[in-house]
């Protein structure tokens, strides 16, 4: 505290930060970009290890050899889907039945908020089918699950095929000390949200479903398979759950180890690691690879059907098999050999996963950064806002302390009126505060509220009456709040933009600490974008450079120019109309993943980064 | 303002997910479901105390054995007698005050040039006011309320303690004070601000020679005492035997439940091997009471700002401290708005205790639901806040006695070589 009560070191770490704020803020942020691309360099990301002892080394030996009846499973399932045009319920439980298993089907509705045009649904009516294989060794308390997302046309079939030939494998071993559960959801993300919550006799979307039958105790771990050949050339694994949450670093790392036993491929963000680490074309990779997942983290949207069992305290990740042109195949037998030792590892488990990792960054499957190491690059871009506000503190403070010094000799009462005279007061930020989070509001309930209405008066379909009222209510927002502090007279000073910013700065440092601990990805892209503009913008100098920077952070922007750089690192470049396109989608998809699964990004953006960035552009405005 | 407070409420009651968070963080000792568990024993014959979870005095037991269909009712009543009871005290206090400087001015006993550190008595006008909205609209205060905290109730009892010792009453100070140590123990403290301010409107002076000084003390001591054995009697005789004692106060002194809420205890002691808790509980129980004396010598003059750091000390360093308790405290920061211009830290203080209040239902949630954080990621935030209100404490006592030097020794202090001089704590 010695620093903080000596006045003289105080005085001077007050000019230092007066003085010099610029360029510390420039430093700073220099230094929190910089931070957070050095992540992606192998010193700095250590190896992954299992810190789970039950999960240590790969010493199972696997036997799985029924690639054969996988794949005839996966032709049977094939023909039998065509035939009954969607999920065939009773094929699927009489063959489950056979197998030995306890077969439960549940049906499940929802209705959607308005049309999903990219996967054209809107009235959803699905059957999950799910089996459960009773541990012969323990009491049903703990389960596994393999899931499969049974979708349309010939996707996933394999995938089928595989489950069932693993079930009618594991059915004969005697070592199974959890329950496993063979789950074949429908419609994707929305079967399994159901499932998921009959499970759990829970309800937080309008979904409905028929009670659960059969349980099997709790979950301690989920994979998620997708698989549509018959051979594979390598794996790719998606980890980003809901609202960015991930699951435990040990199921990953578990994955990769039984991946390089069988001498399988692995990939994830659909990048294979390269053998070199200390050549240039290499840390690109790497780097490719964080910031895919950093785009997709931050999306806030589940990677795979593994993302919704993360909300239920379950370790879960999506398996995808690809065939590409690549030269060594793998068959089913491989293949399902790795899912068994998987399982059997997880079998072993004495409690659920909870040594390793819960946020992490991957810039390769080998090699991951924990919260300690990449939350200090969010922490210099947050001690922007912060050398910010105080700067504006201090000088505000200033200017409070000098009219009454000086005019102190006069007249006690004179010296009030002045002193009263030249501080606006509070009150003149009540307006744009008030607007500025009506705007936020009406962004959040109007679109969706309003379909109807819309669709009535225009010649829209409903999806795109939503998407386009968003659109418009955040356009129309920058025209109107800007002179709303008008609305009181007599504030046309430095110190009523001064209050203003400093409360913006304040209040968007503070949303984006509490989202970056949520989801880090979320907030880093925001505040990278964000923060150096609004620590910059002011109502003197370069008006319009600073009307169009700010225009350019906002988090549509954003959101288009992420969409970009997605699309350029996966190597599927698009051009701008196409970009803005899939840009359009993404905004119905966010508002769906909100009202279907309860994904924050939405209303995040809506009622508060939205209001914090018009708060700026007021600031900007300020007349 | 019931009707904002019930528009709050219903509000807040759309954050469901909110709500149990705060019911979850301050469960102990403080939540009304608790004393419906209690009700149930009672009402089957058994000692309420007999189960593990309930821990409120008799008193509290049988005063929702009548009122517990309309508990938001009550909640909401005695939140707004609070704020009355605060809203009186300090109007009274501010003329007390005006009194004494306009008497200390006629004396000569301040500094030429502090012209500008007197105070007005249009700046004070709305004071009161601004006490009792502040205490009204804090979200703290909305959160206990919502979630149901007995701690509002022993809020009431604080606010009517002081409003009848600054009103000048030593019997009906005795009795609120002997109801507030009652309720949590803790109060037991407030007894020499209490004693202060009585004597000092009794122009009686702190001596410890003089005799008026003694026969008032145990006056008042006796009052207390005395109502503190009848009310503990009254408990005895309600419930027909003492299990009350051990399981409220042996509660509250050697901390059991280490339920997470916004204190120090729990996670020391859930961390602690068994044998050193005893010595460690003294020492944390300890922090309560020490500071009272040093604070009695230093501030015997100003009874009521000693009165708000004692209040304050309690809320932070008490066994279960809820955010009731922080609100009571906050609710007298108005009061000491004239300190503003000495406050040093005021600002980077604000923020932290912002930051940390949005900070604790985040990282609850990422602990508790999405199991991905642990509790120390949500102790490291306590740790924060608490530090956070330490400082604010300790800052404004400092602003306090740098005012009441300037006052003195005149604004513009001046080196014996004619520089101008600083006045530096060390």
């Amino acid at each position: 505290m010695g620093l903080l009560s000596d006045p003289y070191r105080r005085r001077a770490l007050s000019r230092l930060v007066l003085r010099l704020n610029t360029p510390l803020c420039l430093l700073s942020y220099a230094a929190g970009l910089g931070w957070f691309l050095a992540l992606a360099f192998p010193p700095v990301a250590p190896r992954t290890y299992m810190s789970e002892n039950a999960m240590g080394s790969t010493m199972v030996e696997e036997q799985f050899a029924y690639g054969e009846r996988a794949l005839s499973y996966a032709r049977e399932f094939a023909g039998h889907k065509k035939k009954a045009g969607g999920l065939p319920v009773a094929w699927l439980e009489k063959t489950m039945w056979n197998l030995g298993l306890e077969v439960y089907k549940q049906p499940f509705s929802r209705t959607l908020p308005f049309p999903d045009e990219t996967r054209e649904r809107y009235m959803v009516k699905g059957t999950n089918v799910y089996g459960i294989l009773r541990a012969p060794r323990a009491a049903s308390t703990e389960s596994l699950v393999l899931s499969v997302p049974c979708s349309e046309g010939q996707h996933n079939n394999q995938a089928v095929g595989l489950m069932l030939a693993l079930a009618s494998y594991f059915r004969g071993q005697i070592y199974w000390a959890k329950d496993i559960i063979f789950l074949v959801n429908e419609h994707d993300l929305l079967g399994m949200e159901a499932w998921l919550e009959a499970y759990h006799d829970v309800n937080i979307t309008e979904m409905q479903s028929s009670g659960m039958l059969g349980r099997a105790g709790a979950i301690q771990a989920a994979v998620s398979l997708e698989l549509s050949s018959d051979v594979v050339t390598s794996f790719d694994v998606a980890v980003e759950g809901l609202n960015g949450q991930l699951p435990n670093l040990d199921l990953v790392n578990l994955f990769h180890a039984f991946c390089q036993k069988n001498g399988l491929l692995c990939t994830i963000q659909g990048k294979l690691q390269r053998s070199d680490w200390d050549t240039l074309p290499a840390y690109a990779h790497s780097l490719q690879t964080l910031l895919l997942m950093v785009l997709k983290q931050g999306s806030g949207r589940p990677q795979g059907d593994h993302g919704l069992f993360l909300r239920y305290h379950i370790e879960a990740i999506t398996v995808r098999g690809i065939n590409s042109f690549r030269q060594y195949k793998y068959d089913m037998s491989t293949v399902g050999k790795t899912l068994e030792g998987m399982f059997r590892k997880l079998n072993n488990l004495l409690e659920r996963l909870h040594q390793s990792y819960f946020f992490y960054l991957l810039p390769s499957l080998s090699r991951f950064v924990s919260i300690g190491v990449y939350m200090p690059a969010f922490g210099f871009l947050i001690l922007i806002l912060v050398l910010k506000a105080l700067d504006l503190w201090m000088k505000l403070s200033k200017c409070d302390a000098s009219p009454v010094e000086r005019l102190w000799d006069g007249d006690q009462a004179a010296a009030h009126g002045a002193a009263e005279e030249s501080r606006p007061g509070l009150l003149t930020l009540v307006p744009p505060l008030l607007i500025c989070h009506a705007t936020g509001l009406t962004l959040y309930f109007l679109p969706v509220l309003g379909q109807h209405v819309a669709t009535q008066h225009f010649p829209v379909s409903e999806s795109e009456a939503v998407v386009l009222t968003v659109i418009a209510i955040y356009v129309a927002g920058l025209a109107l709040p800007h002179n709303t502090h008008r609305v009181l007279t007599g504030s046309g000073s430095d110190r009523g933009w001064m209050t203003l910013k400093l409360l913006a700065l304040l209040y968007l440092a503070m949303q984006l600490g509490c989202v970056a601990l949520v989801n880090f990805s979320l907030g880093f892209l925001l505040a990278a974008t964000m923060v150096p503009v609004a620590a910059a913008v002011q109502p003197t100098g370069p008006k319009y450079l600073y009307a169009v920077l700010l225009v350019l952070v906002t988090p549509a922007v954003t959101l288009l120019l992420g969409i970009f750089l997605y699309q350029e690192l996966i190597e599927y470049p698009v051009s701008v109309l196409e970009c803005w396109q899939l840009f359009l989608q993404a905004v119905a998809e966010g508002l769906l993943d909100h009202y279907l699964y309860g994904s924050i990004v939405f209303p995040f953006v809506a009622i508060f980064v939205y209001p914090c960035w018009l708060l700026l552009w007021n600031v900007l405005f300020w007349k | 303002m019931v009707e904002v407070r019930k528009k709050t409420l219903n509000f807040s009651c759309l954050l469901c997910n909110f709500v149990s968070f705060i019911q979850m963080v301050i469960r102990c000792e403080t939540l009304t479901s608790v004393v419906v568990e209690g009700l149930a024993l009672l009402d089957l014959g058994v000692s309420p105390y007999s189960g593990a979870i309930f821990h409120e005095t008799p008193l509290i037991i049988y005063l929702f054995h009548f009122l517990i269909e309309y508990a938001e009712l009550v909640f909401m009543i005695t939140d707004v007698l609070t704020a009355i009871a605060l809203y009186l005290a300090i109007q009274d206090f501010n003329k007390v005050v005006f009194k004494k400087q306009k008497l200390l001015i006629e004396l000569d006993k301040y500094a030429p040039d502090v012209a500008e550190l007197i105070r007005t008595p249009m700046e004070m006008h709305y004071i009161p006011l601004k006490v009792a909205l502040f205490y009204l609209l804090n979200p703290y205060t909305v959160m206990s309320c919502v979630a149901k905290s007995t701690c509002t109730i022993n809020n009431t009892v604080i606010a009517f303690f002081i409003l009848a010792t600054i009103k000048g009453s030593a019997f009906l100070s005795a009795v609120f004070l002997a109801l507030a140590t009652y309720q949590s123990l803790y109060p037991l403290t407030l007894f020499a601000p209490a004693l202060l301010y009585l004597l000092q409107r009794q122009f009686i002076p702190v001596k410890l020679k003089s005799k008026s000084f003694w026969l008032y003390t145990m006056q008042y001591a006796a009052l207390y005492l005395c109502s503190l054995v009848v009310i503990i009697c009254l408990s005895f005789f309600l419930l027909n035997s003492w299990d009350f004692i051990p399981s409220v106060y042996g509660f509250i002194l050697s901390v059991p439940d280490l339920t997470p809420n916004i204190g120090l205890f729990w996670y020391f002691f859930a961390e602690m091997f068994e044998h050193f808790s005893l010595f460690f509980v003294c020492v944390f129980q300890i922090n309560v009471f020490f500071y009272t004396i040093p604070l009695a010598v230093k501030l015997k003059e100003h009874p009521v700002f000693f009165m708000f750091i004692q209040i304050a000390i309690i809320s932070i360093f008490k066994s279960y401290p809820t955010v009731g308790d922080i609100a009571l405290y906050m609710a007298f920061l108005p009061v000491w708005s004239h300190l503003y211009r000495f406050l040093r830290n005021i600002f980077i203080l604000s923020c932290v205790l912002i930051v940390c209040s949005l900070l604790f239902p985040v990282l609850w949630h990422l602990w508790i639901y999405a199991g991905s954080a642990n509790s120390n990621f949500y102790y490291a935030i306590t740790l924060t806040f608490n530090i956070g209100q330490i400082l604010l404490i300790s800052d404004y006592f400092y602003a306090f006695l740098r005012r009441e030097y300037y006052l003195t020794h005149g604004l513009y202090l001046t080196r014996q070589d004619g520089t101008e001089a600083m006045l530096v704590l060390k």
